[in-house]
């Protein structure tokens, strides 16, 4: 038996009876502990599994759907995208600065598994408000992570997106993302389905560093969590970086059968998925794996999540070969043991048989039954609407001084988006990231979107927002969407009313999906995202991973204006629906409509955008979304250092908005572009053809921001001193304690 | 003209400089691994950019202790033309194959952006066909690249016309603004006194295709031009 029995488990009696019967025996500590990881919510998704089966997975791009390490989609020529989102918000949370960096280099892992080139990072960052101090140490120093760890890997983090609220005070929300280039002749997937293959596993030694970091990731955030410190992995970039080189490698030699991360639930987690995937077994011995530290207990040894490590399977004749390119590259291995058909997976130590337990046992956890209630609402009484702003200049100044608005240049100044010579539009310059395939007219642009707010508002529209946001956003670059990835980030879902939410944000998000025929090809969900002294859960908030094509590196398109004298064209009408706007945040007005997502609008203004961009029309295209119009033709203004004049009255809307509606409310569908004038018309025409209300609105002038009603000024700056106050807030908020 | 780009463990810019070597400008070159590294097999070589041996220590000194560099020494003795970019500049450096020192940026964070660099010499093998005073639009990306150097070393690197680059704003000029490190100088790039071997924080491989670049540029090509002359 183990030495080590004072490990809490996290196992249900209930759970803990069901192991029992399905092997037949009482397990033993080791096979408890190992049983215990895999079943706990991060590695089973015993709460989720059921209602993720609503998502839409099919799709004629879909080379492998949800369930291995990473989605990938066919862009046509052989060439094929990997991508996946995942969350490492516990681990950040507790240790911002290793906790996010391991976060990067798990998602590397992912991708790379599938025989595919890390070439471009992603990070969704949700902190609390940066009055804090506390969320200022948690901001800044998982932004050093990810830099410090992903620039030295030699990837480019290439797009993102952060939001600040007091609900992630304690609870940061740290997800990223990876997308990788590959053939589609060479994929592979993490599976052992070659008895007698050997199994390699490389890279960085095991250590004591992460036991149970996944049951760790499946509790609530408490003070004792600070003890977790050590459930914290350290990450080690330039052993990645080799790992990176020397895994592709490999795989060129056609002796690697599979190739597996070792992430959360370590050589536990990895050997039982890699061997019920390929329905064989495994027989391995823990005394010649490379350890970091004396006298490990194969507790610890199958359990360490240790940073940088793969495992490897490989035919016997091809052993040689492949040994000699980790040698070549400096990487630590151990031959470890080999793949077996018996279906279970076995461990010796000490020449003893220590672990023989099916792998399907460990993979397939029992599910778990919760109840979804929805929340009840705490005061129904109307408020009346506020007053329409006196100074509705100052008010757009003040919102460009918001976090939520303001410059993120503080973040991806920090971050190599350059490296791998692809990135044809950088971070802020556009609505997504665009990486373009070297030696081919074809790129893919690449987003992650959420806004916490509306989805906690109204979690079946604020999610199926989050869908249409991210797609409008790789459109508005020239991308057609094909294909998503997410990352579910929610409090308890023992708790009804979170389980509630999390059944609207799954179907909120079905809908806008199977509306816009745009499958999910993977996702990752992570609860117990709360506060245990406060007993507060984070806001609802599920990270939505676009990928688009574009088949013309001729028609890629910004934000910036270009032109002075061009015309400036709303796609997509305005209703009232400031609640949780990003207006209403700052007069701290509680009520009001979030947006409705409606997939018909959608398809109409997107459409719209993609046939425009494709016949040459547009100059720029900007979605409009968190701050509503007055913000996105501030944006677009200030990228291309030139001014505007719009009347708000040609905006298109609905009947009954109020100006106030009409500059902030963050409605969905809709677009800002520009056209040269004589080009104008056609564009109209265009959206008209595809059922998307449209108007010219104003023209590009040469220097001031100018909005009016009629003939009447409504708001008027400068668009230096706009710039000036959007690019210092952050740096500002981030001076002092 | 055959070139090398040498790859040291953790190197991340050797794919990159390599495509613009062979797919743009057609020069017949071999990514080489640094302990296969020999002089007498190519007529020029590139230190590329990224984490040699993860910066380790210090940016660039154990890559400096590779037999690789005494090969390139070898290179630079025989007036071949070696290109240290970034991380190969901090390696040019700290073999002192080049003066001064690459310090933490004045920001004390990682900087990746497109900045203004001025051609200050076309006396070198790398500048020759450019004007001086041309205004080149080429991104950084580094944490370590302000370069500092004592007064004398300066007084020598002025003298002996070994200021190839120097950061300047929109306007051509020698500012703090345009000066994104804090660089002694604004100093970008500097050249040895036999002016063949050359190291330059800037990347030019990364402004070599005008799809790459927010300004529709290739400046970078300017400079990499040289290896296509023999």
């Amino acid at each position: 038996m183990d030495e080590r029995s004072t490990i809490k488990l996290n196992l249900t009696q209930k759970e803990i009876k069901e192991a029992q019967i399905r092997l037949g025996r009482e397990p033993n500590e080791t096979e408890l502990g190992m049983i215990d990881v895999m079943w706990s919510e991060h590695c089973s998704y015993k709460s989720s599994r059921k209602l993720l089966q609503k998502l839409p997975k099919e799709g004629k791009k879909v080379v492998v759907g949800p369930g291995y390490d990473s989605g990938v989609v066919d862009i046509g020529d052989g060439d094929i995208v990997a991508f996946k989102v995942e969350s490492h918000n516990h681990p950040s949370a507790i240790e911002p600065y290793n906790g996010a960096a391991t976060g990067i280099g798990g998602i590397i892992r992912d991708i790379l598994c599938m025989n595919c080139r890390p070439v471009g990072l992603l990070d969704s960052l949700r902190f609390g408000n940066l009055q804090s101090s506390h969320s200022k140490w948690l901001f800044q120093n998982v932004v050093k992570g990810i830099a410090d760890y992903g620039n030295c890997t030699g990837i480019p983090t290439i797009a993102g997106e952060v939001e600040f609220d007091e609900s992630f005070e304690t609870n940061c929300l740290v997800n990223v993302g990876c997308l990788g280039f590959g053939k589609l002749k060479d994929l592979k997937l993490g599976r052992m389905d070659n008895p007698g293959d050997i199994i390699i596993l490389v890279g960085g030694s095991t250590g004591r560093d992460g036991i149970h970091g996944v049951t760790f990731a499946s509790r609530v955030i408490g003070e004792e969590s600070e003890l977790d410190r050590p459930a914290v992995q350290i990450g080690d970039p330039f052993v990645k970086k080799l790992a990176i080189e020397a895994t592709l490698e490999a795989l060129r030699t056609g002796k690697v059968t599979a190739v597996k991360d070792l992430g959360g639930g370590g050589l536990t987690c990895a050997l039982s998925e890699m061997s019920s995937k390929g329905n064989s077994g495994l027989e391995i011995d823990l005394n010649v794996i490379h350890v970091r530290e004396g006298k490990m207990t194969p507790y610890e040894i199958l359990l360490s999540e240790s940073q940088e490590r793969l495992l490897f399977t490989v035919i016997p004749e091809g052993q040689r070969k492949v040994l000699e390119i980790f040698e070549r590259w400096g990487l630590s291995y151990s031959i470890i043991g080999k793949v077996t058909h018996t279906g279970n997976l076995v461990a010796k130590y000490n020449g003893r048989i220590i672990v023989n337990i099916p792998a399907k046992l460990l993979t397939n956890s029992p599910l778990a039954v919760r109840v979804a209630k929805k929340p009840k609402i705490k005061s129904k009484k109307s408020i009346s609407r506020p007053a329409i702003p006196s100074n509705i200049s100052k008010t757009i100044f003040h919102l460009l001084q918001t976090a939520n608005i303001a410059s993120k240049d503080i973040i991806y100044r920090q971050y190599d988006h350059e490296v791998g010579v692809r990135t044809v539009l950088k971070p802020g310059d556009s609505d997504a990231a665009v990486l373009r395939l070297i030696g081919k007219n074809k790129a893919v642009a690449i987003k992650a979107d959420c806004n916490s707010v509306h989805c906690f508002l109204d979690p079946y529209n604020g999610h199926a927002s989050a869908v249409a946001e991210a797609a409008r956003n790789v459109v508005a670059t020239g991308a057609e969407p094909i294909a998503i990835t997410d990352c579910c980030n929610f409090g308890n879902p023992e708790n009804p009313n979170v389980y509630w939410q999390f059944r609207q944000a799954i179907n909120g998000m079905s809908y806008m999906l199977k509306g816009l025929k745009i499958p999910c090809v993977g996702g990752n969900v992570s609860f117990y995202n709360e506060d245990e002294t406060t007993g507060n859960a984070v806001k609802p908030s599920t990270t939505i991973v676009m990928l688009g094509l574009i088949e013309d590196l001729k028609l890629i398109t910004n934000i910036a204006l270009k032109r002075t004298g061009q015309s400036i064209i709303m796609i997509g009408k305005t209703y009232s629906e400031l609640g949780g706007s990003q207006y209403y945040r700052l007069i701290d007005f509680p009520k009001g409509k979030p947006p409705n997502a409606v997939v018909s609008r959608e398809n109409a203004s997107i459409r719209s955008i993609i046939e425009a961009i494709r016949n040459g029309y547009l100059t720029a295209a900007h979605d409009c979304s968190r701050g509503g119009i007055s913000i996105t033709l501030a944006e677009m203004a200030i990228k291309g250092n030139l001014g505007l004049k719009i009347d708000a009255k040609l905006i298109p809307r609905n009947i009954k908005v109020r100006i106030d509606d009409l500059l902030f409310s963050e409605s969905n569908a809709r677009f800002i572009v520009t056209t040269p004038k004589p080009l104008a018309r056609k564009v109209l025409r265009l959206a008209r053809k595809n059922g998307a209300p449209a108007a010219i609105i104003g023209e590009v002038s040469s220097d001031n921001y100018e909005i009016t009603w009629g003939k009447k000024r409504i708001a008027w700056n400068s668009i230096d001193q706009m710039r000036e106050t959007w690019e210092r807030a952050i740096p500002e908020a981030m001076v002092g304690p | 003209m055959k070139t090398a780009v040498i790859q040291f463990p953790g190197s991340n810019c050797d794919l990159d400089i390599f495509h613009v070597l062979k797919d743009v400008l057609q020069i017949e070159t071999d990514l080489v691994w640094h302990t296969n590294f020999k002089a007498e097999d190519y007529d020029g070589a590139i230190l590329p950019g990224g984490f040699s041996y993860g910066d380790y220590l210090r940016a660039g000194i154990i890559a400096a202790h590779s037999p690789a560099i005494d090969q390139v020494e070898i290179m630079a003795q025989e007036g071949k033309p070696i290109i240290g970019i970034c991380n190969g500049f901090q390696i040019l450096i700290e073999s002192e194959l080049l003066p001064g020192a690459l310090l933490s940026n004045q920001t004390r964070t990682f900087i990746c952006k497109w900045v203004n660099i001025k051609v200050e010499t076309n006396n070198t093998d790398f500048t020759r066909n450019i004007s001086e005073g041309t205004i080149l639009k080429i991104p950084i990306a580094h944490a370590e690249g302000r370069y500092t150097i004592d007064p004398k070393g300066l007084k020598d690197l002025r003298e002996n016309d070994q200021i190839v680059l120097r950061y300047v704003d929109e306007n051509g000029n020698l500012t703090k603004i345009g000066n994104p490190n804090g660089s002694m100088d604004s100093i970008a790039g500097i050249c040895n006194n036999d002016r063949n071997v050359f190291g330059l924080m800037p990347h030019p491989e990364r402004a070599s295709e005008k799809i790459l670049s927010p300004f529709s540029s290739s400046d970078g090509l300017k400079i990499l031009n040289r290896f296509v002359h023999t």
